[in-house]
């Protein structure tokens, strides 16, 4: 087993004229936080999109767990273990959050048209499994006590949970998180911070795109930054920091206040 | 979930109940056959119902399926001399079969794109049956297809073809349930929902569609299949766009959503379309019977204005907030 878990070599992505990721190299190690960062528009969604096969590339390689991805159905990328969260929530509103979970389950789950037609006892049994499998799921995330309540109804940063939750259903080797921490409270985003930490915990390399400075450089191992689709700079958080050209690129030429601002 | 699932296992054993207690009250031999054709069109808007409902995927050229049923059944047992029995299973199987692979290049499309392809699938159909006459029989019909006949008995009467077509009907009901209240029915869900949601999470939004949509085609080309046997001649009217959006209203009507909803929608449009029928030239000068599309036209347009999730679920919560405010 290889140290690294993916490896994205010269990725590029264009959208009309416009080059959204020009040429990025990641290297995402088995175990650790690695954080995507860089200011609006920098191609931190379409890099995450291009990993997990929602966007097809145009041109670059992307290894995950030994195996090639590259041009990869996402439904394909997923079943070897790449799982993603949505940055503009994807919760399937009409169901339940413990059903949300549920689906979350699929890939581990084998009931077919025929079986579930028939109703055959194998088909009670697994839906009695990943039932309770999916409540531990949002036990894990603090919502066992909201499970039957219909996803659309719950508050936005529960429904960012129950995101969440699903994922970790389909028990990722590499869990994606598109902007978590966007539109949450402060307190909402400290225990997201928790969350993040006890999912690594558990085994799960975790790949985050976000904004927040301080949840990133509070939790994150390395970092990488993107600006106008390329990659300006990966480090530690230390590193990154103290790294000019990217606080150039957040705030524009007056270092220092751009780094107070910037790492406020 | 749990609530709905048993509310739905109850409609079911009180539908059976209806089912085998109605024809001795009926004395009528036309009423029997009506509410035969009730259980035939259940078994299409059960089929939409998962396709539309759950899977959020349109078709507006169901009709077509329930076509393919009825002229294979018809060209397997009258042409090809096969027991009548085995017209059925054949003309199901192979009706399902021909959705699947009609499946694979519509379902590239989406959302308009796909409601297009799937009324143009219609247009299609009606042109081949009306255009090949030496195997259809053409705009004049096929006529004289034997009757459904399993090892010597012969369904040669309303009552027989009754049972036999709502017991296919409550057998169509029971596998969409169990269908819906699945693994397989969340999956559908989640493609309706956010096609790129599921995919992220595994689901294979594609082939959940071909086979969803393979579901719905069998049991329209079984419903074909009956309808041909029960009345022993087809013609293309019975299968052109005009009914595809008939079967649209009813799947509204019942609630998209919603499989024993499709009981009521089918059983709600052919009882209204009898009476316009009936009446319609007492309505309106001069307007002949088949211009009860207009009515179900401006009826589809009312429910998804005012009920979307159909009259079943609609009229639920309307009752609900009547009580609250008394």
């Amino acid at each position: 087993m290889s140290d690294s878990i993916l490896e994205a070599r010269s990725i590029e992505k264009s959208f009309g004229g416009v080059m959204a990721v020009a040429g990025v190299d990641l290297t995402i190690r088995r175990g650790e936080i690695f954080a995507l960062i860089g200011p609006n528009g920098a191609g931190k969604t379409t890099t995450f999109n291009l990993l997990s096969g929602t966007h097809a590339l145009d041109r670059g390689a992307v290894n995950f767990d030994g195996h090639s991805i590259t041009g990869l159905p996402s439904h394909r990328i997923a079943q070897l273990g790449l799982v993603r969260t949505f940055q503009n929530l994807q919760i399937f509103g009409s169901m339940s959050a413990l059903e949300n979970v549920m689906v979350g389950c699929h890939l581990r789950g084998r009931t077919g048209f025929v079986a579930a037609s028939l109703r055959l006892p194998s088909v009670a049994a697994e839906e009695r499994r990943i039932r309770a499998e999916s409540l531990d799921y949002l036990e894990m995330v603090g919502l066992a006590n909201r499970a039957d309540d219909v996803a659309a109804s719950l508050p936005f940063g529960k429904q960012r949970l129950v995101e969440i939750a699903r994922a970790l259903a389909a028990q990722p080797k590499l869990l994606m998180l598109d902007e978590p921490a966007a539109g949450l409270t402060r307190p909402e985003t400290e225990s997201l911070d928790d969350l993040i930490c006890r999912i690594r915990d558990s085994g799960i390399t975790v790949l985050l795109v976000e904004h927040d400075m301080n949840l990133v450089m509070g939790i994150a191992e390395r970092v990488a930054v993107l600006h106008y689709g390329q990659k300006i700079a990966d480090g530690t958080p230390a590193e990154i920091q103290a790294d000019e050209r990217v606080i150039g690129a957040y705030l524009g030429l007056d270092w220092d206040g751009a780094r107070d601002y910037a790492f406020a | 979930m749990k609530t709905r699932f048993s509310l739905g296992q109850l409609a079911v054993w009180g539908l059976v109940a209806v089912v085998i207690a109605l024809p001795p009250l009926v004395k009528n031999n036309y009423q029997i056959f009506v509410v035969t054709l009730i259980g035939l069109y259940t078994m299409l808007t059960v089929g939409l119902s998962l396709v539309m409902g759950f899977a959020g995927q349109v078709s507006l050229g169901h009709a077509t399926f329930y076509g393919i049923g009825a002229y294979a059944a018809a060209l397997l047992s009258a042409m090809f001399g096969l027991p009548s029995w085995l017209a059925l299973i054949l003309a199901t199987a192979l009706t399902g079969l021909i959705g699947f692979f009609i499946g694979i290049p519509i379902f590239r499309l989406r959302g308009h794109y796909l409601a297009m392809a799937t009324l143009g699938l219609n247009v299609i159909f009606s042109l081949i049956i009306k255009n090949e006459a030496d195997i259809t029989g053409g705009p004049s019909g096929f006529a004289h297809i034997p009757p459904l006949s399993v090892g010597g008995f012969v369904f040669d009467s309303d009552t027989k073809m009754y049972y036999i077509v709502w017991f296919m009907a409550l057998a169509t009901l029971f596998i969409s349930m169990n269908v819906v209240n699945s693994r397989v029915g969340r999956a559908l869900r989640a493609i309706h929902t956010s096609e790129v949601a599921a995919e992220a999470l595994g689901v294979d939004a594609n082939t959940y569609k071909l086979r969803v949509f393979a579901l719905a085609a069998g049991f329209a080309g079984l419903s074909g299949a009956l309808y041909a046997q029960a009345i022993h001649f087809i013609s293309p009217s019975s299968f052109d766009i005009l009914v595809s959006v008939e079967l649209v209203t009813m799947t509204a009507i019942g609630g998209l959503a919603s499989v024993w909803g499709s009981v009521f929608g089918a059983a709600a449009v052919v009882f209204l379309g009898q009476f316009i029928r009936d009446r319609m030239n007492e309505l309106l000068e001069g307007a002949s019977g088949e211009q009860e599309i207009i009515v179900f036209g401006l009826i589809l347009v009312v429910i998804m204005v005012f009920m979307p999730e159909g009259v079943t679920a609609g009229g639920m919560k309307l009752l609900r907030r009547l009580r609250m405010e008394r």
